[in-house]
């Protein structure tokens, strides 16, 4: 008996914590990241850029007067939350919209919740699925896998590559990255002649080097991963004497990454936004004011290196704020708000949505990078 | 004592209806939503309880029997057989009902397995392997016994973060409804499925299911060797002295348990409307461990208790970033202090009741 | 399969091996004085790491991991005397539960100090480029610093236990501790003090593996997993059968990159752990009448 009055206590007292009073004047808005657990390389920056871009904007009076109410949740890379939080942000918080989750995976799971809740959800998920088929409240600010596939694929045409071998972590990014390397290899005449996938926990690669590096064929190797495995094949590679040039993802936009291959990541090309090379772009480019706030704003207030990653809860943010800047406090009318953005400078690069495209970023998003002393540079070809 | 178990039930009936009631009084329906997905986690978490307070076995895999359940369900009913047709199995299952046609959002045409024969394929999967695995796991004791099934749940996790059949770290999405019931007359058809319109059933649906199984699983611990292994408070060696059969007790409470987590995993995955790789891994073993810890070991009710209560406010997001660690704490604090559980202090302890076999160290 | 990678999949496994290995004994030496299982071990090896990094902005490379293990062993004593050593004779059972939060805990803790990014010591030697070359295989020096270490740590240790007498006081607790307590032999500070032994082997380790494995606030529960299936492997208490079947480990996760798709290199390896579970429940290395003994 005793435990039962305990439970109907439990009861009463969750329905205690009912309906928080909506404050007059303020724009409700949603975050769902995984700030924790596996996928928190990716969650921590986003909620911490979104948290950011809120707070200035608070600061400066809001919008149009309104203050904006972030609640961020923390999902820690856990689908079921992913799908609670969404249900609970749209229908108890009434949030105007949903910003996140980080993983792919989850941003599936909810992306049915958010239409027929019919309220905009802008992922930072990487996997192109999220927005193909596109579902007219989804939206995603990263770039696509596609492009960046073609991109690297175009530079191993310019150096005469044709047989390459595939490595991914088994994260939805490693995942969604090595499908699109081997559909679009027939494109441009390119074999995968290996596909492996490593545990995102992998802390050594030697043996898969030591197996890839036995076909002498290969020549070349990609990686798509964005975990610090990532790091860890370069060293193996370049420590098995493997002279091969290794591309890695846009996932590699992380200077950290560079600092734990050290000497072992010079060299590597890949393609990613450019966030990671800012400085060096012409003052024409229309990137570069949004680029170079961002990575002051973020790296003062954080003491930590500004990743393309965090940009994509920063893009995010952003595109919201301008839809509720025209939309007001509608959901729909944020979502035709978002869809009819055109030319809209970001971190990812310049956005511009239409019905039929619910990313907004064109190739043109990528440049080619490269490591140059411990840094990151454009990539000019050989 | 039937009667006061009698009692007690009508009494979480009521109470369930009573939540319900009170949710639709006040418009905050929302709750709902939460304790829908808490109580198939508590169902889960009361199996456990069997297993580990009568039965006396840790299990640090049990997720790995949810994710087998979720899993084979989510794939079974989202993956397209059309391409399969001519297969004989396949033609064979359609011919038996067992499979649906329909179609794909593109308007291709789609064919896969019925909710109700996925269900049925997979949870009796999990009691094979159960039943598999338990008899040579249950042999184990201590540390050895935490390992085999530690190892267990990582193989599951490992399986279903590596096949592309399971769909690799993103899981399975887009998992249809379950339709229990057909729709008779004005009645419409009841439906495991996330809708927002089908809160309430749902809510009833995945009750109804904890409720049947509190009361199966009461009346195993109200059995012969249920009654004997209490009596003599857990002790193997004096049950088996008194010539119990513990060694087949502990297999059929093992694999009813699977059974039960296998069920959970099926009715969350189609409430869910999908399935990731985190179902089944480590972590969520050790919560499920947590969750009975909580609720004191050998005390189905007080599992219950907590198993709905703490999973209710995890998934609303109450604990933040300090999920993991509120589970980590609640762990030391009740192993420490109330090793029963924090419900039941009174009652005899689990661990008191081995001081026999403490000795040894 | 050439002879090349055969002894390049072979060198890589004893790598791993080791590093598993290290791990193993840091379960071993609580195990041995208390039957307890740490499962917070790997969070000792995580917290090495993390403390000689910070502490790398301070100090040179060598006092920076000097303190990091002494800190560290501080922590593995604090943990001991708060949540362990009032406990009156706490069965199996409970001490995994209790364990297991402590390693949520100090996880949790660590990602809410250091956050979630990667960090790592240098090299000792060298940099991520230098190699040393045996005939086909070439290996980085910072492998020999963890083979190295792992073998003067075995040696060291099994010295301690036969040759000091407080290593003998604290096999004597093993044994048998009522026995122990009747001839005088603090049980309850030698308990404490094998928390402290294992806690600071397991920060060196986290030490020297970090240029390799590089050190983020939740790399302990892998290592903790696999150091737990090689010391139950190479049965429990047993630091030759730990190093022994850390190799073993380490080599069959090598030579199954050959064969099986890397995906399921941890199914494959933990399905023979499981067999070989099954079929001599006390480990390989492990006499089946001590696991009788120690059992609950």
């Amino acid at each position: 008996m005793k435990r039962l009055g305990i439970k109907i206590i439990l009861g009463a007292a969750a329905l205690c914590m009912l309906a928080l009073p909506v404050q007059a004047g303020t724009y409700k808005v949603g975050a769902i990241f995984a700030v924790t657990g596996g996928a928190s390389f990716l969650g921590g920056p986003e909620a911490r850029s979104a948290q950011m871009v809120v707070d200035a904007i608070n600061k400066n009076g809001g919008i149009n007067g309104n203050k904006i109410e972030l609640i961020i949740k923390d999902s820690g890379a856990n689908p079921e939350k992913a799908i609670s939080f969404a249900k609970q942000l749209i229908e108890e918080e009434k949030v105007l919209a949903i910003i996140g989750p980080s993983t792919s995976g989850e941003s599936m799971k909810i992306k049915k919740i958010a239409q027929q809740g019919k309220t905009p959800l802008i992922s930072c998920g990487a996997a192109e699925v999220i927005v193909n088929p596109v579902a007219s409240y989804v939206f995603k600010t990263p770039q696509k896998d596609s492009f960046a596939v073609k991109k690297i694929y175009a530079e191993m045409k310019k150096m005469g590559i044709d047989k390459i071998a595939v490595v991914a972590g088994n994260t939805g990014f490693g995942k969604a990255g090595k499908a699109q390397l081997t559909k679009i290899a027939p494109e441009y005449g390119i074999k995968v002649l290996a596909a492996e996938t490593y545990d995102k926990k992998a802390t050594d690669l030697t043996a898969l080097v030591a197996k890839l590096m036995a076909n002498k064929e290969i020549q070349a190797v990609v990686n798509w991963s964005i975990v610090p495995a990532q790091a860890i094949i370069a060293k193996n590679m370049r420590q098995a004497g493997w002279k091969v040039p290794l591309f890695q993802s846009h996932g590699f936009g992380n200077i950290k990454y560079v600092q734990a291959a050290g000497a072992a990541a010079e060299g590597i090309i890949f393609p990613a936004g450019r966030l990671l090379v800012a400085d060096s772009l012409p003052d024409s480019n229309p990137q570069k004011k949004m680029l170079l706030k961002y990575k002051h704003d973020y790296e003062s207030r954080y003491k930590e290196a500004a990743s393309t990653f965090g940009g994509h809860g920063y893009d995010a943010m952003n595109i919201l704020v301008a839809a509720l800047e025209k939309g007001g406090a509608d959901r729909g009318k944020i979502r035709s708000a978002i869809e009819n953005l055109h030319g809209f400078p970001g971190i990812g690069g310049v956005f511009t949505f239409s019905p039929k495209d619910h990313n907004g970023l064109d190739i043109n998003s990528f440049a080619m990078l490269t490591v140059k002393d411990g840094k990151f540079v454009l990539y000019d070809g050989k | 004592m039937r009667d006061s178990k009698l009692f007690k039930i009508a009494l979480l009936i009521g109470l369930v209806i009573g939540v319900q009631a009170l949710t639709s009084v006040t418009g905050t329906q929302y709750y709902l939503t939460q304790l829908t997905m808490s109580a198939y986690y508590a169902l889960l978490v009361i199996g456990l309880a069997v297993v580990m307070g009568y039965a006396g076995q840790i299990s640090l895999g049990h997720a790995g029997f949810f994710a087998i359940g979720g899993y084979l369900s989510a794939a079974l009913t989202t993956h397209n057989l059309v391409g399969l047709q001519a297969n004989p199995v396949i033609h064979g299952l359609g011919n038996l009902g067992m499979l649906v046609s329909g179609q794909d959002i593109y308007g291709e045409p789609l064919l896969v397995v019925a909710p109700w024969a996925a269900c049925i394929i997979a949870v009796s999967m999990a009691a094979m392997i159960a039943l598999a695995i338990g008899i040579p796991v249950l042999k184990l004791k201590g540390h050895y016994l935490a390992m085999a099934t530690l190892g267990f749940g990582i193989i599951i996790y490992r399986i279903g973060l590596a096949t592309e059949y399971f769909g690799e770290a993103d899981g399975i999405s887009e998992v249809p409804g379950f339709t229990l019931f057909p729709a008779i007359g004005s009645l419409g058809p009841i439906s495991v499925s996330g809708d927002f319109g089908l809160r309430v059933e749902n809510y009833y649906v995945a009750w109804g299911l904890l409720v049947m199984g509190l009361w199966l699983l009461l009346n195993l611990i109200d059995s012969r060797v249920g009654r004997a292994l209490r009596a003599i408070h857990g002790s193997e060696e004096a049950a088996e002295a008194v010539g119990i059969n513990t060694a087949g007790f502990k297999l059929k409470v093992f694999v009813l348990s699977a059974v039960y987590a296998a069920f959970a995993g099926v009715f969350l995955t189609h409430y869910n409307g999908g399935i990731g790789p985190s179902e089944a891994s480590v972590m969520k073993s050790v919560r499920y461990v947590a969750l009975v810890a909580v609720g004191g070991m050998a005390n189905v009710w007080g599992t219950l208790v907590m198993g709905v209560g703490l999973s209710f406010l995890s998934l609303r997001g109450v604990f933040g970033t300090y999920d993991d660690a509120v589970f980590g704490a609640i762990l030391i604090v009740v192993m420490l202090f109330a090793p029963d559980g924090i419900l039941s202090m009174n009652v005899r302890a689990l661990f008191g009741g081995r001081r026999t076999t403490d000795e040894h160290r | 399969m050439t002879q090349a990678l055969f002894f390049q999949y072979l060198f890589a496994g004893i790598s791993y091996g080791v590093i598993y290995a290290i791990v193993a004994i840091g379960f071993n030496i609580i195990y041995n004085t208390t039957g307890i299982i740490n499962f917070a071990q790997g969070e000792f090896v995580m917290l090495g790491g993390m403390i000689s990094i910070s502490l790398l902005h301070y100090f040179p490379l060598p006092v920076a991991i000097a303190l990091a293990v002494v800190i560290t062993m501080l922590v593995g004593a604090l943990i001991e005397i708060i949540f362990i050593r009032w406990l009156d004779s706490p069965s199996v059972l409970r001490m995994i539960i209790i364990t297991i939060g402590l390693s949520i805990l100090i996880r949790e803790v660590a990602l809410h100090i250091w956050g979630e990014s990667i960090r790592s010591l240098p090299y000792f030697i060298g940099n991520e480029l230098t190699t040393v070359s045996i005939g086909p295989v070439r290996i980085s020096p910072q492998v020999f610093w963890v083979v190295g270490v792992c073998g003067i740590m075995v040696l060291g240790l099994s010295l301690f236990f036969k040759m000091t007498s407080v290593g003998r006081e604290m096999r004597a607790c093993s044994a048998n501790r009522t026995a122990a307590i009747l001839c005088g032999i603090n049980t309850r500070n030698m308990v404490t003090l094998s928390f402290m032994l294992s806690a600071g082997i397991g920060a060196l380790a986290g030490c020297v593996m970090s240029p390799i494995t590089y050190t983020q606030y939740d790399c302990g529960t892998s290592l903790a997993i696999k150091g737990f299936t090689v010391a139950i492997l190479g049965g429990l208490g047993n630091s030759m059968g730990a190093v022994a079947a850390g190799i073993l480990l380490g080599i069959i996760e090598a030579y199954s990159v050959a064969f099986v798709p890397l995906a399921f290199q941890d199914a494959i390896s933990i399905t023979i752990l499981l067999i070989i579970l099954f079929v001599r429940p006390h480990g390989i290395f492990g006499s089946s009448a001590a696991a009788r003994l120690k059992e609950f």
